[in-house]
């Protein structure tokens, strides 16, 4: 019988020849990824940390992006605090205020390798299975395990297939498939399982793929990857990570899959996801004449240069319409330098965007952007949970940078395909 | 001991909302915020002993602790549910909380209903009716029987001295 990509790398990782769905192993992840929550973390174990150390100085990444700059003394003080531990213990791989959203600078700074394991304290880790990566979140107590011992325990899933064919029509994103497969599966479609991404992935970009594999966790899933091709090798290539640096591990073809979902990228239509659940979507038509007072193009999802670039193409010759703030979250420093190089951030900002520096920014309703009571946000971001930005009297609706870019021209709800 | 029961979907905004998350990591500065957005009135009420019935995909969304940390201080003796999204999952794991996955103990629950479970022997009883749950594997129980992730970590830490 033929085996997963899951039921592969965690073999190979935790040394066994052979591993079945449901079985526990424990294997030592390559990276452990914090954020600000860093300062949590290690404020579990300050003893512990004086006693034991730090059991690989190489294996934790941290970046601080998710309240920067510091909005208040307590974010000020966490940051102070991270800084602290990151000198005291020597870590290698410290990322501070500015260098962007954690997913992508683990991307963009090399740390993301095919068939590696690495686990993160924040729940859009599964981001780098684009990347061919076993990647997924945990939570913090687990972060500070990790940090004194190195080793973890996992459970193999089992393993979702989706099929793809066909390409997607103009103005359709990876966006508005990796949600109309979270509407058809739901919220929990996926849960406790890995998705196996088949077929024409040639189809979808890099970009595209860390979008879909970002979102993977809103269907309920482990792990959400991609397999290792043409495309990965040269982006992995493009950020310093060369083919001798890993050994990319891809499922057999008679592997055993739990489920078998096809779609044709052709027949998939723009959608937007509806408060307050990110399975609640529907075809873009049934939020006609929508207002919304925010716009949020940016996070984790969509903050990268193609989805900037996008916008900026919609908004050329155009003005944000009255009544709307467009705010702009590139998701990295380097993203925003190859934004600006290129007159992406320009075109944008002429356009009347506010740039927000690289970061989480609004995304969790911590600051810069949160919502007042009644109003409405139509956000490329991957959640729209009562509450999310900061106010639970709010609408926050989901859908791709080109319809964000769309209804930022339009004044209301707006389909990019008729632009 | 009070019942609480909550549907399917409740995500991790609702249990414990975003904006706390870098400004409340205690149990005392978490308490006053858990299920703010859910159940105004389930910090003010819930005491130890309670019980929880929830739907499907409870804990869905941001890996956040916070309300684990929070329910194992206010003494919540089980979370009975149809499903529990996977980070939570790990999370109640770590902290020691129960989790018992039985879709069928949920559905068969009404107000009022006496409630019992005994988790060495895998069930729940509700009203007359009693209900089975799969036992947790060897890993796992050895966490929870130290008390959680943090000591049972230090514990092999000692132990590899
Ligand atoms: S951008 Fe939003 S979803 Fe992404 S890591 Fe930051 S807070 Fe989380």
């Amino acid at each position: 019988m033929g085996k997963t990509f899951a039921e592969k790398v965690l073999a190979r990782k935790s040394g066994q020849e052979d591993v079945i769905p449901g079985q526990i192993v424990i294997v030592r992840p390559d990276h452990l990824l914090t954020h600000d929550n860093t300062a949590a973390i290690i404020g579990k174990i300050g003893a512990e940390l004086r006693e034991f150390g730090v059991a690989r100085k190489e294996m934790p990444v941290i970046v601080l992006d998710h309240v920067t700059p510091a909005a208040s003394e307590k974010t000020a003080t966490n940051h102070k605090n991270i800084r602290e531990f990151v000198d005291r213990y020597g870590i290698a791989n410290f990322y501070d205020v500015g260098t962007g959203i954690c997913h992508q600078v683990v991307m963009e700074k090399g740390h993301a390798k095919p068939a590696s394991i690495i686990v993160g304290s924040d729940s859009h880790t599964c981001s780098y299975g684009a990347l061919g990566v076993f990647s997924t979140g945990i939570d913090r107590t687990e972060a500070a395990a990790l940090l004194l011992r190195g080793e973890t325990w996992l459970r193999v899933p089992e393993t979702i297939k989706v099929e793809l064919k066909g390409r997607f029509q103009p103005g359709v994103t990876a966006k508005d498939l990796v949600l109309t497969i979270i509407g058809d599966i739901g919220a929990d479609g996926a849960s406790y399982q890995a998705v196996e991404f088949h077929g024409n992935v040639a189809a979808l970009s890099i970009e595209d793929r860390i979008t879909v594999a970002n979102m993977g966790i809103e269907m309920g899933a482990k792990v959400a990857v991609f397999p290792v091709d043409r495309l990965t090798r040269d982006y992995l290539e493009s950020v310093g990570v060369s083919e001798s640096d890993y050994d990319a591990l891809w499922a057999d073809p008679d592997a055993n899959y739990i489920r078998v979902l096809e779609y044709d990228l052709a027949a998939i239509e723009p959608v937007l996801a509806f408060p307050h659940t990110v399975d609640n979507v529907k075809p873009l038509a049934e939020g006609n004449g929508l207002v919304f007072q925010q716009l949020l193009l940016g996070t984790c999802t969509n903050g990268r240069l193609g989805d900037l670039e996008t916008a900026a193409d919609i908004l050329d010759g155009h003005s944000v319409a009255p009544g709307i703030r467009l705010l702009v979250l590139p998701a990295s420093r380097q993203i925003f330098d190859q934004a600006l190089e290129k007159g992406v951030i320009a075109r944008l900002s002429r356009a009347g965007a506010v740039i927000l520096p690289p970061g989480c920014g609004p995304c969790l309703g911590a600051h810069q952007g949160v919502l007042a009571p009644g109003e409405r946000c139509l956000s490329t971001a991957n959640r729209n949970f009562k509450g999310r930005m900061g106010c639970k009297a709010a609408e926050i609706y989901l859908a791709s940078a080109a319809t964000v870019a769309a209804t930022a021209v339009a004044g209301t709800l707006s389909d990019p395909r008729e632009l | 001991m009070k019942v609480w029961k909550y549907g399917d979907d409740i995500n991790t905004d609702m249990l414990f909302p975003g904006k706390y998350t870098y400004s409340c990591g205690t149990a005392e500065e978490i308490i006053p915020h858990l299920f703010e957005d859910l159940d105004p009135d389930f910090s003010k009420a819930v005491s130890s002993g309670d019980l929880l019935f929830v739907g499907k995909n409870f804990g869905c969304g941001s890996s956040r602790e916070q309300p684990v940390l929070g329910l194992r201080a206010v003494g919540v003796a089980a979370i009975i549910g149809k499903g529990f999204a996977r980070i939570f999952y790990r999370a109640a794991i770590n902290q020691g909380l129960v989790l018992v996955e039985c879709p069928e103990a949920v559905d068969a629950y009404e107000p009022g209903d006496k409630v019992s479970f005994d988790l060495e022997g895998g069930t729940v009883k509700v009203g007359d009716g009693v209900f089975t749950f799969p036992r947790l594997p060897p890993e796992i129980l050895a966490i929870r029987d130290a008390g959680g992730l943090l000591p049972y970590t230090i514990d092999k830490l000692r132990e590899g001295r």
